[in-house]
């Protein structure tokens, strides 16, 4: 494994308590916001310290509170992508690079490796910008060009996007995917968006709380997202409170309403079901519902279904000529049973770091 | 007019000055990541010289000082110096007046810092020293600067405690506060209104030198 992860920090109330290993592949740490994602990335570059524990990459121990060991942040060789890039405002582009360049060499020799690296980054031309002149991509793509002339063993990327307007994310996106798998090494992206991790990254940590809800495949942590959190985190918008029934049937009381679910002997106490996995017309856990509201999206409606006034509504997305075909006050629909993900609201012990 | 109390009042602000440079500067960097009850503690003790009376600080001062107390007595005894009345020991009392107005501007030009510049720094491998001098100093460069002025402006009027310490001397301890007093104690009030208008005029310079750093930070920021 490139690398290992064990560590615990406490701050004040808030208890960060992470364990995870990654090959050379890129992962993800989604997470609302304070649950820890930065603190873990920052613990991995030196910058924090954890009470206990042990932080490994490739070989070489970076942390380990028995040992006593814990190698300074200049000799890690992490490349940390801050949100708003860190360029240091009193260096214009260049000089900023110039910093990075990890290589012993004159000066023109690092002017050299910084002006090439910075042409990769489509920033030929702004060499003698300051910082504050580039716009907000291209203030990320400096602070990559910064890092990838560190030469770093491993990439972290803390919520590379969240400063940019959603135009400029997928350009900068494009670049990082390329940047990671040319580099070949392990990358962690922390996000709060599904959307992205998903399409950056093949694994997925699930963070909720300063621990590791779920960990795995990005695939089967979507199709599965074991607990509430996850399922959350994954997009999942209609989440209840269920009961088990023993003839293998989900009441839902906030909903109103008992689904058929797949046969399974997992222990659940929340169901989840995905927004586009309700479907209008007649099939299994067929409910004829009241529709208590519609919202406009740009593509879509999202319709929000109700078994009567005392329960609460849930939510349903239908494509623009769907809807507007169907358009009534009460809608019959189905839930197949193979869509709806069986939860529980803690974290099982022994899930965590399964692959 | 005889221009020693305004040369004398000039170097001893300058030394005082470069010394709470780097005493206020050290101490603003420390504290900042000093555990929370010793910050509170020292915080306390670093600005109370701001808020004491002059006399006080030069009381306590002399309590130490002084050529018969413990500190100024060991000194006349092994290096055969008094540290009082002498020109100089107004530095004593001007440096510790000014420190909390130097220590206070940089405690606030360092919390403004963007912590997370120092990190990137030092991720990619830069030294401690250089992340300090070459991207945190830079960058709090014009909070720093106007909190160096405008302790150079006190120290250049601080009356209480100087006059306590090195008393008024002409041609020997006289600053120009002290001359201005007495001056005036000794009815030559033509002459004691030209120092006062020498007063005022170097004061309002140091003012118009605040007032254009913290236009230029704000635009600065601006940008």
């Amino acid at each position: 494994m490139a690398l290992y992860v064990d560590i615990k920090k406490k701050l004040g109330s808030f208890r960060l308590d992470v364990q995870f290993e990654a090959g050379n592949e890129p992962i993800s740490l989604l997470g609302a916001s304070g649950c820890g994602k930065s603190m873990t990335l920052k613990c991995i570059a030196g910058i924090e310290t954890p009470d206990r524990g042990r932080i490994v990459l490739d070989d070489r121990v970076l942390f380990d509170s028995e040992k006593r060991i814990n190698i300074p942040p200049q000799e890690r060789r992490t490349g940390y992508l801050f949100q708003h890039g860190a360029l240091f405002p009193n260096m214009n582009v260049l000089k900023n690079v110039m910093c990075g360049v990890r290589r012993k060499c004159s000066g023109a020799e690092k002017e050299k490796i910084a002006r090439e690296m910075l042409d990769r980054m489509k920033l030929g031309g702004c060499e003698k910008l300051m910082p504050s002149m580039l716009s907000g991509g291209q203030q990320q793509r400096a602070a990559l060009a910064r890092i990838l002339v560190n030469e770093p063993e491993i990439l972290m990327l803390d919520e590379p996007f969240s400063a940019l307007d959603s135009h400029l994310r997928f350009e900068l996106e494009r670049v990082l995917s390329e940047v990671i798998r040319d580099l070949g090494k392990t990358a962690i992206l922390v996000s709060h968006n599904r959307d992205e991790a998903f399409r950056i990254t093949d694994k997925l940590a699930i963070m909720n709380n300063g621990r590791i809800d779920v960990y795995g495949g990005k695939k089967e942590v979507f199709a599965d997202p074991l607990t509430r959190n996850a399922a959350a985190m994954t997009g999942c918008k209609n989440i209840a409170d269920a009961v088990i029934t023993p003839d293998g049937r989900a009441r839902i009381d906030e909903w109103g309403i008992t689904l058929r679910i797949p046969n399974t002997n997992k222990h659940a106490d929340c169901v989840g079901v995905r927004m586009h996995d309700i479907h209008p017309g007649p099939g299994e856990n067929e409910y004829i519902f009241t529709v208590a509201d519609v919202v406009e999206n740009p593509f879509s409606y999202t319709v929000m279904l109700s078994a009567g006034r005392e329960y609460r509504a849930i939510g349903m997305e239908l494509e623009k000529p769907v809807w507007e075909k169907i358009r009534a006050d009460k809608v019959q629909v189905n839930i197949p049973p193979e869509a709806v993900l069986l939860l529980t609201k803690q974290a099982l012990k022994g899930y965590n770091g399964n692959k | 007019m005889d221009w020693f109390p305004l040369l004398n009042s000039l170097r001893i602000a300058g030394i005082s000055s470069v010394i709470v440079f780097f005493a206020g500067i050290c101490a603003a960097y420390y504290i900042a990541r000093a555990p929370r009850v010793l910050k509170g503690i020292l915080d306390v003790i670093f600005t109370l010289p701001l808020v004491l009376p002059p006399t006080v600080v030069g009381y306590l001062l002399l309590r130490v000082l002084g050529p018969r107390r413990f500190f100024g007595a060991w000194v006349l005894e092994v290096f055969g110096l008094r540290l009082t009345m002498q020109w100089w020991s107004a530095i004593f009392a001007t440096t510790v007046v000014i420190f909390p107005l130097m220590y206070r501007t940089a405690r606030g030009a360092f919390e403004a810092f963007d912590e997370n510049l120092a990190f990137a720094g030092r991720t990619l491998g830069l030294s401690n020293t250089f992340v300090f001098w070459k991207i945190r100093m830079p960058y709090c460069r014009q909070g720093i600067i106007a909190g160096l002025v405008l302790s150079f402006a006190r120290a250049l009027g601080e009356y209480g405690a100087t006059s306590m310490i090195c008393g008024y001397t002409p041609g020997k301890t006289a600053t120009v506060s002290t001359t201005v007093y007495q001056l005036w104690r000794t009815d030559d009030d033509m002459l004691a209104f030209r120092w006062v208008l020498v007063n005022v005029a170097i004061s309002a310079v140091v003012l118009l030198a605040i007032n254009f750093l913290e236009k230029k930070n704000k635009r600065g920021r601006n940008d």
